[in-house]
C-alpha cells in the first residue's frame, strides 16, 4: 500500500521560490480558465439543447418544424400538448406508469430492507450462502432470463397485468437493494440495539420502532435509485405487457406514440408526447438535485 | 439478542426469497436449460439438441456482427465517457481561479453539475426518441445547424456509415453526465492539501490531473469502468429505438439479435437462449478482467 503524507506548510515557512511560482500559477489559471469554461458551456448546450428543442418544438406547427427546426413557434399552441394527453393516451399512461411504480417501489422497499436486516444483524446457519444466493442476481443480465420469465409470469396468470409487473420489477431490484442495504444496516451502532433489546423491546419492534428510522439516509438513496429504475423500465413491460393498451406504462405508450406519429407527420404531437413526460420528472429532479445526485452516486457505488 | 429471533428470521426472509426464487432464480435456470433445446416459441414440445445451438451460433454471422458492434462500444464508449467525465469534473472541482492554489470550482459549478446530470433522470426511451429527432434529415435539430452553416446535411440514421456511430454519440452523451458526479464526489475527499503542495511546487494542471487526482481516484474510475462495459455490452433501448439494428445490420447489438430472434418474426426461443448464454459469458468476462487490469494498489490519505 502506498501512503501519502499530507504536507504541512505553513505561511511563514513557505519559500521565497513558491511566491514566483504563484504569479505564474496565476497567470496559467487565467489561461485554463478561458478554455475550461469554453469546454463546460459547449457540453451544458449539448446537454441541455435537445432538451429545450423538444420543449420549443412542442409548442409549434407541424409546417414550422418541418420548415425551421431552429426557429421559434409563431404561436403557443398548445392544442399540441393537449392532442398528445388525450387522444395518443400519455395522461393515461402517465398514470399507470405511477401506479406500477408506487407499488413496485414499496415492495422492494420493504422486502429489500427486511432481508437486509436479517443478512445484516442475525446469525444463523447458511447465512452467508442465502445472502451471496441472493446477491449474485445483480451479475446476471435480464436478458438471460426474458424467455423463460414471459412463461413464469404467464403460467402464474399475471401476463399483462399490473401486479405482474410490481412483483417482476421488485424482484429483479431486490439483489441490488439487499445488497446495499446490508452494508448499511451493518454500519449502524450495536449498542442501539442491544440497549433497546434489554429494555424490553421485541425483535420486530426493535426493527420498526429502531433500527428502520436509523437507516433513513440508506433507504432514501437506495429508493431513489429503485424509483429511476422501474419509471424507466423498458425492456420487462415490453415482454409481460403486451396487448391490451390501456394498461401499458409511459415507456410503451411513448414508443406507440413515435410509430404512430412518424407515419401521420404529426411532428408537433410527439414532441408534446414526450415533454409531458419529460418535464415532471426534470421538475422534481431540479427541485431535489442533491439528493438526487448524492442518493444515485452513493447508490452505484457501495 | 437470542430469544425469539427466528419468528422474525423467518417473517423477514421468506417472502422476498420467494420473490427472488419465482421471479429471478428460476427463469435464469431455466434459460440454460432451454439454450440446449430447439424450442420455437408457443410449440409444445422441444426436443433437446445438446450443443446444437452453440454450435450454430459459431457460424452466425448477423450474431457475430452484433458482437463485434457491442465490442467496439466496448472499446469506445468507457473510454470517452470517462475521459470527458474526468476532464469536466476536474474543471468544476478544481479549475477556478479563487483561492491561492486554485484549487476551488469555477463558477456556476452547481447548475454546470445540474444540467450535465439531467440525461440521468430521462428514462432511456425519451433519449432514444428525442435524439432520433435531433437526426432527422430534415426537419433534425442538427441538420438544421449544419445547412445554416452550408454544409452537407447527412442522414446520420438512415447511413450505414454514420448510424451506429450516431447512436454510439448517444450512448456517451446521455453517460457523462453521471460520472461527472460521481468523479466530482469523489474528488470532494481528496485532501485539499495535498493540491495545494503540488501547485506550489509548481506542477501543472495536467501533471496534476495525471500523477495526483487520477491515482488519488482509480477506486471510483475502475467502479466507473465496469459499470460502463455492462452498460456498452446492452444498448438495446437505445438501438432499437433509433433505428432497429439497421440500416443493413450496421448498428445491431447482441441485445436486440436475442430479442428478435425470440419475440420477433419468429420465435426461436431454444436458439434465443443460447444468444442469452452468450450475453452473461460476455457480461461476466467483461467484468472480472475489469477488475484484473485495473486493480492496483489503493492509496489511502494518512
Amino acid at each position: 500500500m502506498t501512503t501519502l503524507n499530507r504536507p504541512a506548510t505553513t505561511e511563514a515557512e513557505k519559500p521565497v521560490a513558491a511566491r514566483g511560482a504563484d504569479r505564474r500559477l496565476r497567470r496559467d489559471l487565467g489561461v485554463a480558465n478561458l478554455f475550461s469554461h469554453g469546454f463546460l458551456l459547449l457540453w451544458a448546450a449539448l446537454t441541455a439543447l435537445p432538451l429545450l428543442w423538444m420543449f420549443v418544438s412542442s409548442f409549434k406547427s407541424d409546417g414550422e418544424i418541418l420548415s425551421d427546426p431552429w426557429g421559434l413557434p409563431g404561436a403557443l399552441r398548445l392544442e399540441n400538448w393537449s392532442r398528445a394527453w388525450t387522444e395518443a393516451h400519455i395522461g393515461r399512461y402517465f398514470l399507470n406508469s405511477g401506479i406500477v411504480v408506487a407499488g413496485s417501489l414499496t415492495l422492494t422497499m420493504l422486502l429489500g430492507a427486511t432481508a437486509a436486516y436479517v443478512f445484516a444483524r442475525y446469525e444463523f446457519r447458511g447465512r452467508q450462502a442465502v445472502y451471496y444466493l441472493f446477491v449474485g442476481g445483480m451479475m446476471f443480465p435480464v436478458f438471460l432470463a426474458l424467455v423463460p420469465l414471459f412463461f413464469v409470469v404467464r403460467n402464474a396468470g399475471l401476463f399483462g397485468t399490473w401486479t405482474g409487473l410490481i412483483l417482476v420489477y421488485a424482484a429483479y431490484s431486490l439483489p441490488f437493494t439487499v445488497f446495499f442495504l446490508t452494508a448499511f444496516f451493518r454500519t449502524l451502532p450495536t449498542s442501539i440495539a442491544e440497549a433497546a433489546l434489554i429494555d424490553g423491546c421485541g425483535h420486530f419492534g426493535l426493527f420498526f420502532r429502531v433500527m428502520l428510522p436509523m437507516a433513513r439516509p440508506g433507504l432514501i438513496s437506495v429508493a431513489i435509485f429503485n424509483f429511476l429504475s422501474h419509471w424507466n423500465q423498458f425492456i420487462l413491460p415490453q415482454v409481460l405487457m403486451q396487448g391490451d393498451d390501456s394498461k401499458w406504462v409511459l415507456a410503451q405508450g411513448l414508443t406507440a406514440l413515435a410509430v404512430s406519429q412518424g407515419y401521420q407527420g404529426d411532428f408537433s404531437g410527439l414532441f408534446a408526447g414526450l415533454t409531458i413526460a419529460t418535464l415532471p420528472v426534470l421538475a422534481v429532479y431540479v427541485a431535489f438535485q442533491r439528493q438526487i445526485q448524492t442518493g444515485l452516486t452513493a447508490g452505484q457505488l457501495k | 439478542m437470542r430469544h425469539g429471533k427466528y419468528p422474525l428470521i423467518i417473517t423477514f426472509l421468506v417472502p422476498p426469497l420467494l420473490l427472488y426464487g419465482i421471479f429471478v432464480l428460476s427463469p435464469y435456470l431455466q434459460a440454460f436449460q432451454i439454450s440446449t433445446t430447439n424450442w420455437l416459441g408457443y410449440s409444445a414440445h422441444a426436443d433437446s439438441v445438446g450443443m446444437a445451438n452453440f454450435r450454430t451460433l459459431l457460424h452466425d454471422g448477423q450474431v457475430w456482427n452484433a458482437i463485434k458492434n457491442n465490442a467496439i462500444m466496448l472499446a469506445v464508449v468507457p473510454v470517452l465517457t470517462i475521459v470527458l467525465g474526468l476532464f469536466f469534473a476536474t474543471m468544476l472541482n478544481m479549475g477556478g481561479r479563487k483561492g491561492r492554489a486554485g484549487v476551488t470550482g469555477v463558477r456556476g459549478t452547481s447548475v454546470y453539475r445540474m444540467v450535465y446530470f439531467f440525461p440521468q433522470v430521462l428514462s432511456v426511451v425519451i433519449i432514444a426518441l428525442l435524439w432520433k429527432e435531433v437526426y432527422h434529415p430534415n426537419n433534425g435539430l442538427l441538420n438544421g445547424a449544419l445547412r445554416a452553416l452550408g454544409l452537407p446535411a447527412p442522414t446520420w440514421l438512415g447511413d450505414p456509415r454514420t448510424a451506429f456511430w450516431a447512436v454510439l454519440a448517444v450512448m456517451v452523451w446521455s453517460n457523462v453526465g453521471f460520472y461527472v458526479v460521481l468523479f466530482g464526489a469523489a474528488m470532494s475527499a481528496v485532501p485539499r492539501d495535498i493540491y495545494e503542495a503540488v501547485m506550489l511546487d509548481g506542477a501543472s494542471r495536467w501533471t496534476t490531473l495525471r500523477r495526483i487526482t487520477v491515482p488519488l481516484l482509480w477506486d471510483t474510475v475502475q467502479v466507473a469502468w465496469i459499470y460502463l462495459a455492462i452498460a456498452a455490452l446492452d444498448g438495446f433501448i437505445l438501438v432499437q429505438q433509433m433505428t432497429n439494428g439497421g440500416p443493413n445490420f450496421s448498428s445491431d447489438v447482441i441485445g436486440l439479435r436475442m430479442y428478435e430472434t425470440a419475440f420477433g418474426s419468429e420465435s426461436k426461443f431454444g436458439y434465443a437462449s443460447a444468444i442469452g448464454v452468450v450475453m452473461l459469458f460476455l457480461t461476466l468476462s467483461v467484468a472480472v478482467l475489469a477488475l484484473r487490469t485495473a486493480r492496483r494498489d489503493r492509496i489511502e490519505y494518512s
